[in-house]
């Protein structure tokens, strides 16, 4: 099968690795993958800021820039979730009927990399191996967004070797919530304390979701205090094997 | 119309008084202990009702329905309950219906002799209005008969919670505020001495007090009856010994039929406090010779709620059942509690409802006071989707600040621009990954950044930010494709 990835802006800037082991995942299961080079942001920080004007345009390009795509892949619950959720009531309000037209064709679409997997091509055992103990928090816009931390929590339970620990308030926010962690940094950072608190009860090495953005929210808190545990994306785990990691 | 949520219009901003609230060590303890319980209790009663999201999916339709046809339903309840003998009133805003319920309770006590006192059942609408301080600067001292209600009046404190307003304060801090008030210095610190106590102090102005004061939980249109549900019995007193019962309502209060209540008597009580039913369910019509009040008057309050009708994206605002499930569930109401908000209606269903109340006006931090982690949509009885309304008032806050000339231009509007500029034209991204790539050198130490400037400080207040990769996903696969490329070649070449 022919796969579009949508990396994702903040995917392509601050974790290629990420981008790297979809493509390797995907691969490796026989896939052939594209990356259409002009794409770059759907819009989400702009819609969810409150700037849903100077999102629209960005709608039109996404459509444009995957107008031949059969399937698209993106390693980011958030960003599926606004598409799925958003870009279509966006379309309407620009009373655009080629851009409607465009968003109609093109949502349906766009597939979160767990739901590709699973849902899409039936896979739940893409042959990784991960040699340490991990804990999993289900991001919020995966878990009752896209509902589909289910699928991510059965491909880890295939990875051989993982030995994969509960996370206590598995489904509590982290308090990132994008400009949330900005505007509202004295609750982000109570939110996140208690998450850090989770994760390290856990006494795993690792952290990982599906999401960037929560895992270097998590990170950053669990860099400053100098805990020793990392985090890494669900597709880092996956791309894994006895021959390394990514 | 001047709308008005009680004191929001001068509250502070969220994040400035949320700052206070996250250090304070016991309102954070007493606020998370107090959700925990509640949010488990619904859990398992919302686990037991088989037919749990057929029941949501009910309410919201009787809901939707009832908002498209309020005109024709509120006037089918105004009818019926001037039928049964009870007296309509209509308030446009706040003063109004402050002047309308002043005005029919010092005329009852002047015509009657009565004593210049009321009891109160538990009212979230009273405290939007800010009733207590219009009945006191006329002369007439209002008695909270809801215990956690007569905490926060005893203590002087405004609530924190829309259905258990006292939630912030623990059983020490009770005691010490019945001891010190009702005089009672022995008090002890068991929940029988303290239910004791409030009883003993509420018997009295039962027994004294001739007009009752409440709001409602539904109008039925049907009938004209009025219901209002609660866990105490201290509301079926206030509602049934009075001479004179004044009720107070917002108009999206009223449902069609009777038997609608069957869908809501399910959902309110597991929602708010997670009991199968609530223990008092307190239902009249107008008024009966020899049984209850001889004199009932309702104020249909409009204060705000006309123009949500009006707004379609945000209408299902006033399908809130006033459950608090969302309160409970909010990862950011847990960590600040209710006073966070600057408003009588705090968490998320307040995030969205005093924005509007104040016609965008004020409280325009509150849609932004949200992780958008959707706890609240999820445990909704009416399946009001918050996420949804916060993001549509988001947009509202920003294009009011575009529009107001005199606010000047914010760092953050140039940001967004520039952003979408820049997202608009690949190339002008992939020189900007370039020029942060470089930029960054000055802040980052052994591959991390402890510090960011300005607005950007507050993530690096308790948080690092790894260093940015020296190669972005884009360039990575653009070498990989040159490589692919080229790899035939080479081979055609070697062989």
């Amino acid at each position: 099968m022919r796969i579009s990835l949508f990396i994702t802006c903040y995917n392509d800037t601050l974790f290629p690795k990420t981008g790297q082991s979809v493509v390797r995942v995907l691969e490796r299961l026989g896939h052939t993958v594209d990356f259409p080079a002009d794409q770059t942001c759907c819009g989400q920080m702009h819609f969810n800021t409150g700037y849903q004007q100077e999102a629209l345009p960005l709608v039109r390009r996404m459509t444009e820039v995957f107008r031949d795509a059969e399937i698209i892949c993106a390693p980011s619950s958030s960003c599926v979730a606004l598409i799925r959720e958003q870009y279509q009531k966006l379309a309407e309000s620009s009373g655009d009927a080629s851009l409607i037209a465009a968003v109609n064709e093109f949502v349906p679409k766009v597939y979160e990399f767990s739901e590709l997997l699973v849902q899409k091509l039936g896979v739940e055992d893409v042959g990784a191996y991960y040699p340490h103990r991990v804990t999993y928090h289900a991001s919020c816009h995966l878990l009752r967004g896209l509902k589909a931390a289910d699928l991510q929590l059965r491909l880890l339970r295939n990875v051989r070797a993982i030995e994969l620990v509960p996370l206590e308030e598995m489904d509590v926010c982290c308090g990132f919530g994008g400009t949330f962690s900005i505007k509202n940094p004295d609750v982000s950072a109570a939110m996140l304390a208690d998450k850090m608190k989770a994760v390290l009860n856990t006494r795993a090495e690792i952290c990982t979701a599906g999401d960037n953005s929560c895992l270097m929210h998590i990170e950053g808190g669990l860099h400053r205090l100098r805990t020793g545990v990392r985090t890494v994306h669900l597709a880092e785990i996956l791309a894994s094997t006895e021959a390394g990691e990514p | 119309m001047t709308v008005r949520v009680a004191d929001a219009a001068s509250a502070a901003k969220f994040p400035i008084l949320a700052n206070g609230l996250v250090e304070d060590s016991q309102i954070r303890q007493n606020v998370r202990h107090a959700t925990n319980v509640i949010q488990n209790k619904r859990a398992r009663v919302v686990a037991e009702q088989h037919d749990w999201q057929q029941l949501r999916e009910s309410a919201s339709k009787i809901k939707e329905h009832t908002l498209q046809y309020l005109d024709r339903y509120l006037e089918e309840f105004e009818s019926a309950c001037i039928r049964a003998g009870g007296q309509v009133h209509w308030a446009i805003d706040a003063d109004d219906a402050n002047r309308i319920i002043v005005g029919l309770m010092q005329n009852a006590i002047e015509k009657n002799g009565w004593t210049r006192e009321v009891i109160k059942v538990k009212t979230m609408t009273s405290d939007e209005i800010g009733l207590n301080h219009a009945l006191k600067a006329a002369g007439i001292q209002p008695h909270e008969t809801d215990l956690a209600d007569m905490i926060i009046q005893l203590g002087e404190d405004k609530p924190s919670h829309i259905v258990v307003p006292a939630l912030h304060k623990n059983r020490t801090q009770v005691r010490e505020i019945f001891a010190r008030k009702m005089g009672l210095p022995e008090l002890g610190e068991k929940p029988q001495d303290l239910t004791d106590a409030a009883r003993n102090y509420l018997r009295d102005k039962f027994e004294k007090v001739k007009i009752g004061f409440s709001g409602a939980n539904y109008l039925i249109a049907e009938t004209g009856g009025v219901c209002v549900v609660e866990s105490e019995g201290n509301g079926r007193m206030c509602l049934t010994l009075p001479e004179m019962l004044i009720t107070v309502a917002g108009i999206e209060k009223v449902i069609p039929r009777q038997q609608d209540l069957e869908v809501f008597l399910q959902l309110l009580p597991r929602s708010a406090t997670g009991e199968r039913m609530n223990p008092y369910n307190t239902l009249w019509t107008g008024v009966h010779e020899g049984d209850g009040p001889r004199e009932f008057h309702i104020v249909l309050l409009d204060n705000g709620r006309s123009s949500i009708l009006a707004d379609k994206e945000s209408r299902q605002t006033l399908h809130c059942i006033r459950c608090g499930a969302c309160l409970n569930a909010c990862p950011v109401y847990s960590r600040t509690g209710g006073h966070a908000y600057g408003s009588i209606y705090a968490g998320p269903i307040g995030a969205i409802l005093t924005p509007q109340l104040q016609s965008m006006k004020h409280s325009q931090s509150l849609p932004f006071a949200s992780s958008l982690c959707g706890a609240c949509y999820e445990v909704c009885p009416v399946r009001i989707n918050i996420p949804d309304v916060l993001l549509h008032l988001r947009g509202k806050v920003v294009e009011r600040q575009q529009n107001s000339l005199s606010r000047g231009v914010s760092i953050e509007a140039v940001a967004m621009k520039a952003a979408a500029f820049i997202y608009a034209h690949p190339r002008l991204y992939t020189l900007g990954q370039k020029f942060a790539r470089v930029a960054q050198k000055v802040l980052v130490r052994k591959g991390w950044i402890h510090w960011l400037p300005g607005m950007l400080g507050g993530w690096t207040a308790v948080r690092d930010v790894k260093q940015l990769p020296d190669e972005p996903f884009r360039e990575w696969w653009a070498k990989r494709e040159a490589a692919k490329r080229d790899e035939p070649m080479e081979k055609s070449y070697g062989g």
